[in-house]
């Protein structure tokens, strides 16, 4: 049909912005692309910024077992349900440090993209979702040590571990999502949430079976389930290295967790978005 | 002819403490509960029940406006009119307080050139990161990628960093991109304020040709009324956030600097249209020199402190227009690294321009005083405070200026006797 041009037309109306509709997951949508170009450029500068680039994402976490093995496991002499401590807190600081550096990235993803926030329009929930999704990339390529550590152990994992995997990977996306959006809204808000934040996280580190077994707290573990990371981590474990059965009931009381806490993340968000390009 | 744009009642509302722009810290929030906890509970309750007034500003009130498929329309006002909050109502960057806009088509806007450049990522990358940010999607930024880079003129820089780049590269990579959109309506702000002469006829030049394209809807705010006038049929003036006129570019032009010439009257320290915290405020900007004798000016300039302290190491400066709006200095003490301090109570600096060679014209001045630290709190601006006409002026002294236009004046004898 040469010769015809396609005529589109898409009205859009503009009123005072009311609360969360289905239409903002739609524009989501619509908008993946931009997801997709701010992930690209978080992941772009990270690696050129820092003059090891690539390899500080493996650097990090390796360091971390490194320093956590000595004090932890050699001089204190932690428990680590029979396995070698430091696989045992690697497999850990896996989950670890994807969950603390989603959460802080996202954050500060209002605050660090103002520029961008108050010049341009875009539904702003693309800005904390493509933080965490950064953030995978440096997961992956931390993942590599740890593959090379179970052959160093000689440990073989559990099949299951890569059916378990994405699941994994998606309550922590979630926990990481629905708290980030909530101290992203407040952060927005309360300038000096920020400096405070890093403190909170390393104090999160603590309540967080990392670098001790969850059957360390005896009977008082089920204080741990309440954190979300806990289901995670003891599952990862349990997959990786067979001490223990997968704690399936634990892990679904974690996704349901997770799930209410991105409701709340999303309520807060949508109810301060509004403001963010007056008060920013 | 159909409607671009549909413009019902509306409004825009600012709370006076996020205009100023000062944070509420969480501390400050958390230390006011525990020490008064009674006080803060009623206050509390207090603001539920609508009994506390809080400080309201209207940027933007009763606005309705119908723009049809293929105008140009131009948006002018003195600063603080509202001109930008519209545009950022059009391109969907805040809400609006009431009211509704109903628009035809695919927007985009163009509030300022290179957002979400980063320093660190290359020409290319940018071009990709900036284009999917004002709205293009990729399999359209491939397409016009080779008109981008020609456009630009950095081809052979494509792969460096831009942070590397001259200011003047980077505005014109930045610009190369924005002018690559193909939207039914183009929103543009102040944009070609930035760059020089040559980058401003070459972009003012593609917006001329896009604006040419059927049917293509475009607002254009901008302080230079020329570019208003080469550009638009029809204009519309903003004042305090109510549309004051609408009528042709022409009309609405004169209107304008003749209420300008107007307000410029009123004396500094009554002058409601200005910027800044409000700390110090200027009260009076006197000419002492009217005869510019030796083409040496001398202004003084009275300041009122409002607050307890003094301020050490204040930046100020002095703009000067001329009546077609168009920038033609500015007077800073920053670039002779020369200290200014404001005392408590009232006080002047006094400012002596020496070499002061404007052909003749009518110019105006605008006052502009900062605290010069990290986070800089801008104190006071106004605009057009004194307006001043030179009868005899330019560089020579003699009121003439060169047949052909020069950029550069020189001193110069001619003498046919000695070489």
């Amino acid at each position: 049909m040469s010769g015809i041009k396609k005529i589109m037309s898409k009205t859009t109306i503009i009123k005072p912005k009311k609360t969360f509709s289905f239409e903002d997951i739609k524009e989501i949508w619509q908008y993946k692309e931009l997801a997709y170009f701010f992930a690209w450029r978080d992941t772009k500068v990270r690696y050129k910024q820092t003059f090891i680039g690539i390899a500080w994402a493996v650097f990090q976490p390796f360091v971390a077992m490194v320093v956590f093995s000595i004090f932890f496991g050699t001089l204190a002499k932690m428990p680590s349900d029979g396995v070698p401590y430091p696989i045992f807190v690697y497999s850990g600081l896996l989950f670890w440090q994807f969950f603390s550096s989603a959460l802080s990235e996202t954050s500060n993803s209002l605050v660090g993209n103002a520029g961008i926030i108050t010049k341009v329009y875009f539904p702003r929930l693309i800005l904390p979702i493509s933080g965490v999704v950064t953030k995978f990339v440096d997961f992956g390529i931390a993942s590599l040590i740890l593959v090379g550590l179970m052959f160093y152990y000689n440990i073989t994992p559990n099949p299951i571990i890569l059916l378990i995997l994405p699941l994994l990977l998606l309550i922590t996306f979630i926990a990481a999502m629905g708290g980030g959006l909530f101290l992203a809204s407040i952060n927005v808000k309360y300038r000096d949430v920020r400096y405070v934040l890093p403190y909170f996280i390393q104090m999160l580190l603590f309540v967080t079976p990392v670098i001790y077994p969850a059957s360390i707290a005896g009977k008082w573990s089920f204080l741990l389930a309440l954190n979300p990371m806990t289901g995670v981590i003891k599952a990862s474990r349990a997959a990786l290295f067979g001490t223990e059965p997968i704690n399936w009931e634990l892990l679904g009381i974690s996704l349901i967790a997770v799930l209410i806490l991105l409701v709340i993340g999303i309520i807060f968000f949508k109810r301060t978005e509004r403001y963010f390009a007056d008060i920013i | 002819m159909t409607n671009s744009i549909e413009i019902k009642n509306i409004g825009k509302k600012y709370d006076i403490t996020h205009q100023r722009g000062s944070y509420v810290s969480l501390r400050d929030v958390i230390t006011n509960i525990l020490k008064n906890p009674f006080k803060h509970a009623k206050h509390k309750v207090k603001k539920v029940l609508g009994k506390i007034e809080k400080e309201e500003f209207w940027a933007l009130k009763d606005i309705n406006l119908t723009i049809k498929k293929g105008e140009i329309i131009g948006i002018i006002g003195a600063n603080g009119a509202g001109k930008s909050t519209l545009l950022k109502l059009l391109s969907k960057i805040t809400p609006p307080t009431t009211g509704e806009i109903k628009i035809d088509g695919k927007v985009a806007s163009l509030l300022e050139v290179g957002t979400g450049f980063h320093p660190e990522l290359t020409g290319r990358e940018n071009i990709f990161l900036n284009g999917a940010i004002l709205g293009m999607t990729k399999k359209e930024i491939v397409e016009r990628f080779d008109n981008i880079v020609e456009f630009s003129g950095v081809k052979q820089f494509l792969d460096t960093p831009v942070k590397r780049y001259s200011s003047g590269m980077y505005v014109r990579l930045a610009f190369a991109v924005a002018a690559h959109m193909e939207p039914d309506i183009l929103v543009v702000d102040e944009v070609l304020a930035v760059g020089d002469a040559e980058f401003q006829k070459k972009s003012l030049g593609k917006l001329d040709e896009v604006s040419k394209t059927e049917g293509r809807t475009i607002l254009f705010v901008s302080h230079n009324m020329v570019a208003i006038q080469k550009l638009c049929k029809k204009t519309i003036l903003l004042e305090e956030g109510k549309i004051k006129m609408v009528g042709e570019t022409k009309e609405v032009i004169d209107f304008y600097f003749h209420r300008q010439g107007e307000t410029s009257k009123l004396p500094l320290e009554e002058r409601k249209d200005r910027k800044g915290s409000g700390n110090v405020r200027f009260t009076k900007c006197e000419l002492l020199t009217p005869s510019l004798e030796n083409r040496v000016l001398k202004l003084k300039l009275s300041y009122k402190n409002k607050t307890e302290n003094t301020y050490n190491n204040i930046k100020i400066s002095v703009d000067i227009k001329n009546t077609n709006g168009e920038h033609l200095a500015n007077i800073t003490n920053n670039v002779l690294d020369q200290k200014i301090n404001i005392q408590k109570g009232v006080g002047s600096i006094f400012l002596k321009i020496i070499n002061f060679n404007l052909e003749s014209g009518e110019y105006t001045f605008s006052l502009f005083m900062a605290t010069d630290k990290m986070n800089s709190e801008i104190l006071d601006s106004v605009e057009d405070v004194l307006m001043f006409n030179i009868d005899n002026g330019g560089f020579y002294n003699t009121g003439k200026l060169p047949p052909i236009r020069s950029k550069v004046f020189f001193d110069f004898i001619f003498n046919n006797n000695k070489n």
